[in-house]
């Protein structure tokens, strides 16, 4: 749409948001329509722009950690996670086997919450209302967990630079089985309203393809690019934590469409589970931290770029040091941001109301892609 | 006093106030009903604030619309933005004159082109959202109206047509006659020609702007539909005509697939204890809302309940006057018909998600009228080649209907195959 500002008789110019229901947040896209059809379109972000970034060489190293978690506030526990991950890297800390098998089993929980509510939205946004009260109700669960855990349910805090603030409560382990018992159940329920659904499958089915090619190109990460059939999954491909020493698979897609993202981060919740499990039988007493001074200190002129897998991709932290309490420059990297890039690539040719499904398959949050 | 009461102005009178009533309440607990619907099957409670179980929301909704104010858009055409909802509702409510409640006089007026009068006056209501979206002046109002219009349109040739084939059946275009025909023949409508049952149910389900074919008012993609711009009183006038519309639909669909007032296997006589139905389920109405009271801790809900069951028990008694009984039959099962019918329609809702426009086109018009049309062609060939008989209706009737079924959708897959891509 840039490239012309002249507009023939049969084309209009909508704006969808910032204030619209579907763009989950404060997104404004400004699509160019022939009739129904849309020609082009053009995102205007920054309505939730917060100056973490800046805020970080302010705040001491510890300091700066809360902020993470307003970034992606669906997902705070992996965005604390890769944080602190960046920050042991540059001081070259070691962590205890608990602590880590506490970090997995929290972040993949959080990832399925993360994906629960993108389902919920995602079939809301295409008119099937049911899905979002079922996944919430799973959600809440996770959250229960989490408040119990930290004291807070969506902007944790839960890790802190080492290793853990908190031991374990008495019934972590119990808390978590049982979840995951009944959740595998509870995913043949979604399964059974939307994935064999001849309306849900004409809704996704061929909608919003984006082809391998093209996804590596836009650098795309996540369930979005998996989707596209690129098994890249920063848990195999660098493994961090202790994911080397767990048994997962990785789901792709064959088609690149919206559907076949769906069929992914369905997997994805089935392999967290998974996943779970494992790092529940590995957890045993022991150190929660590793050895870190009171006040952090990474020598002047060291810098490190660490990268985790997140619920939405690839969310990466470049942190550099000056050698004083505060970092000298937090770069981060979120996968919103980046997969948003795709949005005009998808939608083109296709109608207004599937801007609303591939708005909703690529999965953002404005304040992760805002910061 | 006798003249009073025969004069047919006065009785007409009386009955369309009742009707109107009747139907105001029911529209208004008709909202209640989806709210709580929903509400059991998406795990949470719905209403239950504004009294006891949320009994009073109807009227606590209606109070607020009413104290809104009533916004204009600076730019919309004022005349016709003012009038457009009171064409919808208004061509809504006028149809239930011609629907037949009962047997014998249970009927404000019975045209032997019944039928016709529905379909006509109902089809008016369109032309209340078509202008209501134009005199907005604004985008998303003008899209949704058209997109209704195209839909309305579209599905109103499908159920025409599936409607035609009861008309065959009957041999008449009266309500009443297509309801006592049912009773002669000992068997219902549906089941001389399911497929044109199945036609009119979704066809109707897509006139009524009711998921899965909700696109007018699609929220998540035009904020609203045509009724964007309205606000206040105007909003829940387009609001009622919505719901109106919808018992219209399912009163329809009873009478004319359903029986109408007749109660279930009316022919078979030893079946006769279903015509206490009436008493039994106004006592199991009580009954549910005694124990309802008992589990309340709080007073007034207690006295509420009560008093709810009290009243419950003494129009069990005054329903089980033989008299009084044999009177309501009638409207007690037509009632219980078009409420199940609505269930459907809301269970829908909760189950399907929407279609878009251009597949919506395409159910209507390459699937939904060819299915109808060879219901049509079907049902006026055997009724010409063996009469009124029920199991070759019935045999052919499926047969072709399934037939046809598998030829549209077969002929549909090639469009559906996805691009497919080699993996890397």
């Amino acid at each position: 749409m840039t490239e012309t500002t002249f507009l023939d008789a049969n084309e209009l110019v909508i704006n969808m948001g910032p204030q619209h229901p579907a763009t989950h947040g404060v997104l404004r896209v400004k699509l160019k329509l022939s009739g129904e059809r849309v020609l082009g379109s053009e995102c205007v972000i920054g309505y939730l722009h917060r100056g973490v970034e800046k805020i970080a060489e302010n705040r001491t190293y510890a300091q700066f950690a809360p902020y993470t978690d307003r970034m992606d506030y669906v997902a705070g526990v992996t965005n604390g996670m890769g944080y602190c991950e960046a920050v042991e890297k540059l001081l070259g800390v070691e962590l205890p086997p608990r602590a880590q098998w506490t970090r997995m089993t929290l972040a993949e929980l959080q990832r399925i919450a993360s994906h629960l509510l993108w389902l919920g939205t995602h079939a809301l946004d295409l008119g099937a209302i049911t899905p979002l009260f079922y996944t919430f109700r799973e959600r809440e669960e996770i959250l229960s967990i989490f408040e119990n855990y930290c004291g807070a349910r969506l902007t944790t805090h839960a890790f802190r630079i080492g290793g853990l603030q908190y031991d374990l409560y008495d019934e972590f382990e119990n808390d978590i089985r049982k979840f995951c018992d009944d959740f595998l159940l509870k995913i043949d329920e979604y399964e059974q309203l939307l994935t064999t659904n001849r309306i849900w499958m004409g809704r996704t089915q061929g909608v919003g393809i984006l082809s391998a090619e093209d996804a590596i190109a836009l650098g795309v990460t996540g369930p979005v690019l998996r989707g596209s059939g690129v098994r890249w999954d920063l848990r195999k491909a660098q493994p961090y934590e202790a994911y080397d020493k767990v048994e997962f698979d990785v789901p792709i897609g064959e088609h690149g469409d919206t559907y076949d993202r769906y069929l992914v981060r369905i997997r994805e919740m089935r392999q967290s589970v998974r996943i779970i499990r494992q790092c529940l039988e590995r957890l045993e007493p022991g150190p929660i931290f590793g050895k870190v001074g009171k006040v952090i200190k990474p020598p002047a002129g060291t810098e490190v770029y660490h990268s985790i897998e997140g619920p939405k991709g690839e969310l990466g932290y470049y942190v550099v040091s000056d050698g004083t309490v505060n970092p000298y420059r937090v770069r981060i990297r979120p996968p919103s941001f980046v997969n948003l890039q795709a949005l005009d690539k998808m939608i083109r040719g296709h109608l207004v109301a599937d801007v609303v499904a591939i708005i909703g398959t690529i999965d953002i949050v404005l304040g992760e892609v805002d910061r | 006093m006798q003249f009073l009461f025969r004069h047919p102005l006065i009785l007409s009178s009386i009955k369309i106030l009742v009707v109107f009533m009747a139907l105001s309440g029911v529209v208004a607990y008709l909202v209640y009903m989806e709210r709580k619907v929903l509400a059991f099957m998406q795990a949470r409670l719905g209403p239950m604030r504004v009294g006891p179980w949320g009994l009073l929301q109807p009227i606590a909704d209606g109070l607020k619309l009413l104290l809104k104010e009533d916004i204009v858009p600076a730019r919309a055409d004022k005349a016709v933005f003012l009038l457009s909802p009171v064409i919808s509702l208004v061509a809504a409510f006028s149809v239930f004159a011609a629907i037949p409640y009962g047997p014998g006089g249970w009927t404000i007026t019975n045209p032997n082109i019944g039928i016709l009068l529905i379909l006509g006056l109902s089809s008016l209501g369109i032309y209340g959202i078509i202008l209501g979206g134009w005199a907005s002046n604004s985008h998303y109002p003008l899209i949704g109206s058209l997109r209704s219009a195209a839909q309305l349109v579209s599905y109103e040739v499908a159920a025409g047509i599936a409607v035609v084939s009861v008309l065959l059946i009957a041999n008449s275009l009266s309500l009443v006659v297509i309801v006592n025909r049912q009773q002669q023949m000992g068997v219902w409508n549906v089941f001389l020609n399911p497929v044109a049952f199945v036609v009119y149910l979704i066809a109707g389900v897509a006139e009524t702007n009711r998921n899965p074919f909700d696109l007018p008012e699609a929220e998540s993609e035009l904020t609203g539909g045509f009724h964007t711009e309205y606000s206040g009183f105007r909003f829940s006038l387009y609001f009622l005509a919505e719901y109106t519309n919808m018992v219209l639909i399912s009163s329809l669909a009873v009478v004319l697939f359903l029986g109408g007032w007749l109660r279930p296997f009316s022919s078979l006589r030893w079946l006769w204890p279903l015509d206490y139905a009436p008493v039994v389920a106004l006592v199991g109405a009580g009954a549910f809302v005694l124990w309802l009271g008992l589990q309340s801790r709080v007073r007034g809900e207690r006295m509420f309940f009560a008093a709810l069951a009290i009243l419950c028990a003494a129009l069990a008694g005054v329903v089980g006057i033989p008299l009084v009984l044999s009177s309501i039959q009638g409207v007690f099962w037509l009632t219980v018909k078009v409420l199940a019918v609505l269930y459907a329609f809301i269970w829908y809702r909760a189950t399907f998600p929407r279609y878009r426009f251009d597949q919506l086109m395409t159910v209507g018009w390459r699937r939904l009228i060819p299915v109808a049309l060879s219901s049509l062609i079907v049902t006026a060939t055997m009724l010409i080649w063996t009469g009124y008989r029920v199991v070759p209706l019935l045999a052919a009737n499926l047969l072709a209907g399934i037939l046809t079924a598998w030829m549209v959708s077969v002929r549909g897959a090639g469009n559906r195959s996805r691009p497919t891509r080699e993996a890397i």
